[in-house]
């Protein structure tokens, strides 16, 4: 075997995230077993203490937040895992993470909902959850993957971001992904871009814990390494105390929402296939990019002149990507496991130029080709 | 390359019965055999219910020389039954030319006469000594039968997977299997699993 012969290895997309949350340099773990994410807190606890990291296994979903939270503001890269019913319950304290920005990801590996839902059954019903489930104006980053080798190069982008503009991310798998296996080479360990948070370069007693750097993200010291400061969930000034000055809490919120949008280029990803002479796209997210690719060239080969644009980013929803197309095209699938979550996206940011057409699977069922084929022949 | 290259690229093989039969290791064994061993692009996936055990379960490994796009089955070339409940469901999956294979101690009705029946879980429980293993003597039944896979990479596939202590009774049932299967002329059955009926 030659020197650049990797080894293969047939992963579960569950099992990919455990690989690339250690390859980012996750080393805490906190969370509660729930079909179809469980995978990935079995792996977890085998693979952690091997390489002096910390798994727990909580009582429930609330708790499990709360440790990564307090893991991350140590000094630690956290992670959790879950499902919908989980994930609901994560939404309070992912809001402090928010407001205290402290990175971190979350894993929601979606299932049919709500409430317990379908259990072992595909969907994507929880995209508007990621944005919108803790309350306030709040900013956060929502990836998606749809293969294996997604699952593991997203959750390494997703610590990288989570760490380089201190905020949560969220990351959406579905049970079709989680649970299908594939052949993948993993990169060597130089070959991957690891990203880490930014520490305090001035004495502790010049520390401002919340005033933001040139990019709106302040420099983040590790509770223990003797920079004392205050975290906490009511909104603050930039030594960290609360307060209700206008002006102090304008600024704030200015300085959250900012950082995130300065970052759009780094942040929003997106993967396009056949677009350059399209007359009709599809958008797709998870593991419906893969049906919606062999539909695209279904169509190709039947005349129709199809293209895909396949989310990564979910939000901020990557606008930049988008509207070129809606004016290049006369016709815009939107293919989703739910009533329609990001199609209302696109609607929003659609110049009224093109059709935005849907299609929606609430069954419990993966969408297949066919379907989508179908469509695209009519759009 | 073309739609239709493309599906002729792709072997797709479900392993069907019910939970707790070990179909879902059977089709891991299988996908690791031609993934990792032969160095082919495969695809893995599984459905089953709420349950621990009993209640539907199917399995399915895609096969191809390219990537694959989407993951699960779109039209079987190789249907494994091990109950009547799987083969009546799954039946109508399948390719006209495609392989139905059956345990013939489980499934009573035949809905086809290109068909492959083997007592799967009879040679496992008399011949192994453990009922256990049916599934891996299915595996080398399917094994040999589809041509997908390296019989050898199989076994070494299986021998990495299954707990220590119990290697030599797998091998042994994944070998009883590819025996088995040895003794089949697929060339004697009827070319379409439809009735000459069906295809006019």
């Amino acid at each position: 075997m030659s020197d650049k012969a990797k080894q293969r290895y047939l992963l579960q997309g569950n099992e990919a995230i455990v690989q690339g949350a250690l390859a980012a340099g996750c080393r805490f773990f906190a969370g509660y077993p729930i079909t179809p994410a469980s995978e990935i807190a079995e792996q977890l606890s085998i693979t952690l203490p091997a390489v002096d990291g910390t798994f727990i296994q909580m009582e429930d979903e609330i708790a499990s937040m709360g440790a990564i939270i307090g893991a991350s503001l140590s000094g630690v890269k956290a992670m959790t895992a879950t499902s919908g019913p989980g994930f609901s319950l994560m939404q309070e304290n992912l809001g402090f993470a928010c407001v205290a920005e402290v990175p971190c990801v979350v894993v929601n590996v979606m299932r049919g909902g709500p409430s317990t839902g379908l259990p072992t059954c595909p969907a994507q019903g929880d995209v508007q959850m990621a944005r919108w489930g803790t309350h306030g104006d709040h900013p956060i980053v929502v990836l998606s993957v749809s293969t294996v080798m997604d699952s593991f190069t997203i959750t390494v982008k997703a610590f990288n971001i989570a760490e380089k503009y201190r905020v949560p991310v969220i990351l959406l798998s579905d049970e079709v992904v989680a649970h299908t296996r594939e052949c993948v080479e993993l990169p060597d360990a130089e070959e991957i871009k690891v990203v880490d948070r930014i520490t305090p370069s001035v004495p502790p007693e010049w520390y401002k814990p919340y005033e933001g750097d040139a990019r709106g993200v302040p420099p983040m010291a590790a509770f223990g390494d003797g920079y004392r400061h205050h975290v906490t969930g009511l909104i603050h000034d930039e030594m960290g105390y609360p307060t209700q000055r206008p002006s102090e809490v304008k600024a704030f919120h200015e300085r959250l929402t900012k950082k995130i949008t300065r970052g759009f280029p780094d942040i929003q990803m997106t993967r396009g296939y056949y677009l350059d002479d399209a007359e009709v796209f599809v958008v797709a997210y998870g593991a419906v990019a893969r049906s919606a690719l062999r539909a695209v060239e279904d169509a190709r080969e039947n005349g129709v002149k199809a293209g895909l644009l396949q989310l990564i980013t979910l939000f901020p929803f990557p606008r930049r990507a988008l509207t070129p197309l809606l004016d290049q095209c006369r016709a815009v699938l939107v293919p989703e496991m739910n009533l329609g979550q990001i199609s209302r996206e696109v609607q929003r940011v659609n110049n009224g130029e093109c059709v935005v057409a849907k299609h929606n699977r609430i069954d419990g069922k993966f969408i297949t080709p066919r379907e989508l084929f179908d469509r695209l022949m009519k759009l | 390359m073309t739609s239709e290259q493309k599906n002729q690229e792709r072997y797709e093989i479900r392993f069907s019965g019910s939970g707790g039969q070990g179909l879902i290791t059977a089709a891991v064994v299988f996908a690791e055999a031609v993934g990792v061993y032969d160095g082919k692009h495969v695809c893995q996936t599984q459905s089953y219910g709420p349950e621990a055990r009993g209640g539907k379960s199917k399995a399915e490994v895609v096969v191809s020389r390219s990537p694959i796009d989407y993951p699960k089955a779109l039209e079987l070339d190789l249907l494994l039954a091990m109950n009547q409940a799987a083969c009546d469901a799954y039946f109508y999956d399948l390719k006209p030319n495609g392989i139905l294979v059956i345990d013939s101690g489980l499934v009573e009705q035949q809905p086809t006469s290109r068909i492959i029946a083997i007592p799967f879980t009879q040679i496992a429980k008399e011949e192994i000594g453990r009922e256990l293993v049916a599934n891996m003597v299915a595996l080398g039944a399917i094994g040999l039968l589809s041509g997908q896979v390296d019989l050898e990479n199989l076994e070494k596939a299986l021998l990495a997977r299954v707990p220590k202590g119990t290697e030599e009774m797998n091998s042994k049932a994944l070998k009883r299997g590819i025996e088995e299967a040895g003794k089949i002329k697929l060339d004697d059955l009827p070319r379409s699993v439809m009735s000459e009926d069906d295809e006019v």
